[in-house]
């Protein structure tokens, strides 16, 4: 399996830089370079050994090609090589979502994810944050990433850069977040990161609802997922799942819109939940906390339980 | 034989306030003598008279300000929309209500293919009409289980396929985790595929690879057919990616003595450095013919409404979904925008969300101070969102704005309902704010997103019913004058052509479309049914019964 690593961030964050210096250090490591259009190109002339119309040779051993729109063989495409790669580095544009762009790489046999690694510019991540107009593609940009790579520290000022990878660090408390000249480029950006939670595969959903599947606690009375569902409001349109209550009994549950049935059934196996909201209505991270709490209080304070 | 015509009609709309309703008009050499009476055009000397139009009405031809020479090319596949749909050769197709409706249509078109590896192709298929219906790989199946086929959705953004296309990809299997390829009970995909990381992978084995939008010999042919039964003798090709083999084809396709439209293409900015992008139209302009213009950039800002991903100012989208996708970075914006003001060169730009509208207010008014540029004529294309404040500010920087009016009819409901909301949707595509403000005005069909038919483009803008019969935003309709401006006038000024076509009158092209009936004396909601006898393009005749 190639590793892969997709390498994001606004433009003039220095994805390109950072990409040369990995290209010229590679100590023979076959790197191969996508990027989504040979528009400008991203190799400094003198790494270059020949230019095809699909592929440019670069010393080493190293390669770049560009994809168009079509990820998935350009990843096929460089992974049929011979000699194959040691590793393919994705190069994103700078208005393109990572999570979207590495979801590809999941399409094609022989290449796995390695690392989301997201460059942020010391001098100009806090504007960026605050643009009316991009703020919310680079948060976006940034939830995506494995790791981030806080760059041209050398040129920013020591308070800025203090700064920028405290507010990183607080906003977006499960990435890596490292300076680029903490280390080589190759172990900056090729290091492997810890998988995070994987993509939420929606079950046959649209571009107008999200779809939860939950896993339900057991429930002390049906009373409580009761009004757990009803306080989702007018964001909940359906609902349909299976609950066991700690006295072991078992109910259907269906809930369309406001009206919510919850009735006793046969046993289904494990307790759980399909939730369909409008789209952006609720987080899975507040969904999941609305219901963790139905875990309720332990059997010797049941009679506290407030409704 | 004399080289005047003197073309005789019932009325003769000139759209030229100096005289605006005359009988005749005098051609010679493709141009314009004069329009007026016999005997004012007598004067010009020895001529021929031409009475085959003495009961029609004569309008200047329809100039299409955006639509994408696909359309043409299209037609191969099989119509597979909710809508009726007249293809290059006349036939209208009827729209398809149910799913058996359009299973059938292509269990037909299935069986006329002789080779049986030949992928079967669909397009326009718009669940969106049928209560959202979601079409698995297991219906197409029904059709064929043996052949690869993949149904394009109106919005480009999601194609279907059946079993043998997943499995041709590779993807027919468990275990696939990508949020654009949704799974069904069983774990494996359904076969509905979601944005072009996805669908180009599958496409190429339906018929729908990397160069299905480039327009082929015979695709632009029937692009022209289209034109010719639309009363349309200027359109655009507004995303064209004109590489040398494709711009020999055009030229010489263009070229051809019969060839009945004026094409002005526009190449697209993906893919190429500002400073490329600059460069290739500078080679191409002067490559440039009569009936072939290279001469303007077209760049794309957000995506789609009702697909979600255009770009919103505050509050968003009506039902919380998250903002949209930039298409390009505004740094890139703006320095294609001061390169391309340097050069003279025309950028018409894509931006449908309002967000995106402000982005390029804000840009051009940058570069603008750093290249003052009278005539620009810059345009905002769709731009679906932009209020009155945003039109006023375009025309005090010289923008012009090619409206969406279609948009109204086909996805009225949609955003009524739920992507911009009641408010926002009655005043979408606002031509009363955009006239009222002063900015140059054209409207548009986008084909093959909607049918091409500057007069239903017009009748859009004119009563702003949605499919479903609403209403939306009665303050926005424009007059049939102001409509039928739009779509000649209004629509050459963007195109720098306004001189050259867009009315009748002495030394302009004899660009005329042939009506049976006058669009000025029907009643306002039947515009989109007056019928189109065909048009004279350049002096020449061509009827729509001929195509």
């Amino acid at each position: 399996m190639i590793p892969v690593t997709l390498i994001g961030g606004y433009l003039g964050a220095g994805k390109t830089t950072l990409i040369n210096t990995l290209l010229r250090h590679a100590d023979g490591q076959r790197i191969a370079v996508l990027v989504n259009e040979f528009g400008a190109l991203p190799i400094d002339a003198d790494l270059i050994e020949a230019e095809g119309d699909q592929l440019i040779s670069i010393s080493g051993g190293c390669v770049c090609c560009s994809f168009g729109d079509d990820l998935a063989g350009g990843l096929r495409d460089l992974s049929a090589l011979d000699p194959a790669p040691d590793h393919i580095v994705i190069e994103a544009s700078g208005v393109a979502l990572p999570g979207s762009v590495m979801a590809t790489v999941s399409l094609v046999d022989g290449v796995a994810a390695n690392a989301t690694v997201v460059l942020a510019d010391a001098a100009t991540t806090t504007a960026l944050l605050a643009d009316p107009f991009l703020s919310d593609t680079v948060e976006r940009q940034l939830t995506d990433a494995d790791r981030i790579v806080v760059t041209k520290t050398d040129v920013a000022e020591h308070a800025v850069t203090r700064a920028v990878m405290s507010t990183l660090s607080q906003r977006w408390p499960e990435a890596e977040i490292v300076a680029s000249d903490q280390g080589p480029a190759a172990t900056i950006l090729l290091a492997p990161s810890a998988p995070k939670t994987p993509v939420t595969v929606p079950h046959a959903v649209d571009d107008i609802h999200d779809s939860f599947e939950l896993e339900l606690p057991l429930l002390t009375q049906t009373g409580d997922l009761e009004a757990a569902l009803a306080g989702l409001g007018s964001s909940l349109l359906r609902a349909k799942g299976f609950a066991r209550t700690t006295q072991g009994d078992c109910y259907v549950v269906q809930a369309v819109g406001q009206t919510i049935e919850i009735a006793p059934g046969a046993d289904q196996g494990p307790a759980r939940l399909v939730v369909i909201t409008r789209k952006g209505a609720i987080g899975k991270t507040d969904l999941d906390a609305r219901f963790a709490d139905l875990a309720g209080p332990t059997a010797e304070n049941t009679t506290q339980v407030q409704r | 034989m004399p080289d005047i015509t003197l073309f005789r009609a019932r009325r003769i709309l000139t759209m030229n306030p100096n005289r605006p309703v005359v009988d005749h008009v005098a051609v010679r050499g493709g141009r314009i003598l004069g329009a007026g009476t016999l005997d004012e055009l007598t004067g010009w000397g020895d001529h021929r008279l031409d009475d085959r139009f003495a009961d029609k009405v004569l309008m200047p031809g329809f100039v299409e300000g955006h639509a994408h020479a696909m359309e043409g090319t299209l037609w191969t596949k099989t119509y597979c929309g909710y809508f009726d749909r007249m293809d290059p050769g006349g036939k209208v197709w009827p729209g398809l209500k149910t799913l058996e409706a359009i299973l059938d249509r292509l269990a037909q078109a299935e069986s006329r293919l002789k080779d049986p590896d030949t992928p079967l192709s669909g397009w326009q298929l718009d669940p969106i009409y049928m209560d959202n219906l979601r079409v698995s790989r297991h219906d197409l199946d029904r059709v064929s289980s043996t052949r690869p086929i993949g149904v394009m959705h109106a919005s480009g953004h999601i194609m279907n396929v059946n079993s043998k296309a997943l499995e041709l990809a590779g993807m027919l299997k468990p275990g696939i985790n990508h949020p654009g390829i949704p799974l069904g009970n069983d774990g494996m995909p359904t076969g509905e595929l979601k944005g072009p990381e996805v669908m180009m992978p599958v496409g190429v084995h339906v018929g729908f690879g990397r160069s299905f939008t480039d327009s082929d010999e015979q695709g632009l042919k029937d692009f022209a057919r289209l034109c010719v039964r639309t009363g349309t003798t200027t359109i655009t090709d507004l995303a064209a990616r004109l590489e040398e083999d494709t711009v020999n084809m055009m030229l010489r396709v263009t070229g051809a003595e019969d060839f009945p439209a004026r094409l002005v293409a526009f190449q697209f900015f993906m893919g190429l450095t500002p400073e490329a992008l600059i460069e290739r139209v500078n080679a191409l302009r002067p490559r440039s013919t009569d009936r072939l213009r290279m001469t303007g950039i077209k760049v794309i800002a957000d995506g789609s409404i009702q697909g979600f991903s255009a770009r919103l100012r505050d509050p968003g989208y009506y039902n919380g979904a998250p903002n949209g996708l930039w298409y390009i970075a505004p740094e890139q914006m703006l320095e294609i925008y001061n390169r391309a003001l340097r050069a003279g060169i025309l950028v018409h730009t894509h931006t449908n969300g309002d967000q995106a509208t402000e982005l390029v207010l804000q840009h051009l008014e940058t570069a603008l101070r750093q290249f003052p540029s009278p005539n620009h004529r810059f345009t905002l294309q769709h731009a679906q969102m932009t209020d009155a404040a945003q039109f006023r500010k375009a025309r005090n920087l010289g923008l012009c704005t090619n409206l969406f009016t279609n948009h109204l009819f086909y996805w009225g409901d949609e955003h009524y309902r739920l992507t911009v909301g009641p408010e926002r949707a009655e005043r979408m595509n606002a031509c009363r704010s955009a006239l009222d403000a002063g900015v140059p005005l054209a409207i548009h069909s986008d084909a093959p997103v909607t049918p091409l038919g500057p007069l239903f483009t017009a009748w859009c803008a004119v009563n702003r019913i949605s499919a479903s019969g609403r209403v939306l935003g009665e303050a926005q309709r424009i007059s049939v004058a102001e409509a039928l401006h739009a779509i000649t006038l209004g629509a050459a000024y963007t195109l720098h052509m306004d001189g050259e076509v867009g009315s009748i009158e002495a030394g302009k092209k004899a660009d005329f479309a042939v009506l049976e009936e006058d669009p000025t004396e029907v009643t306002p909601a039947d515009l989109k049914d007056v019928p189109v006898w065909g048009t004279v393009q350049g002096g020449r005749v061509f009827a729509a019964a001929d195509q």
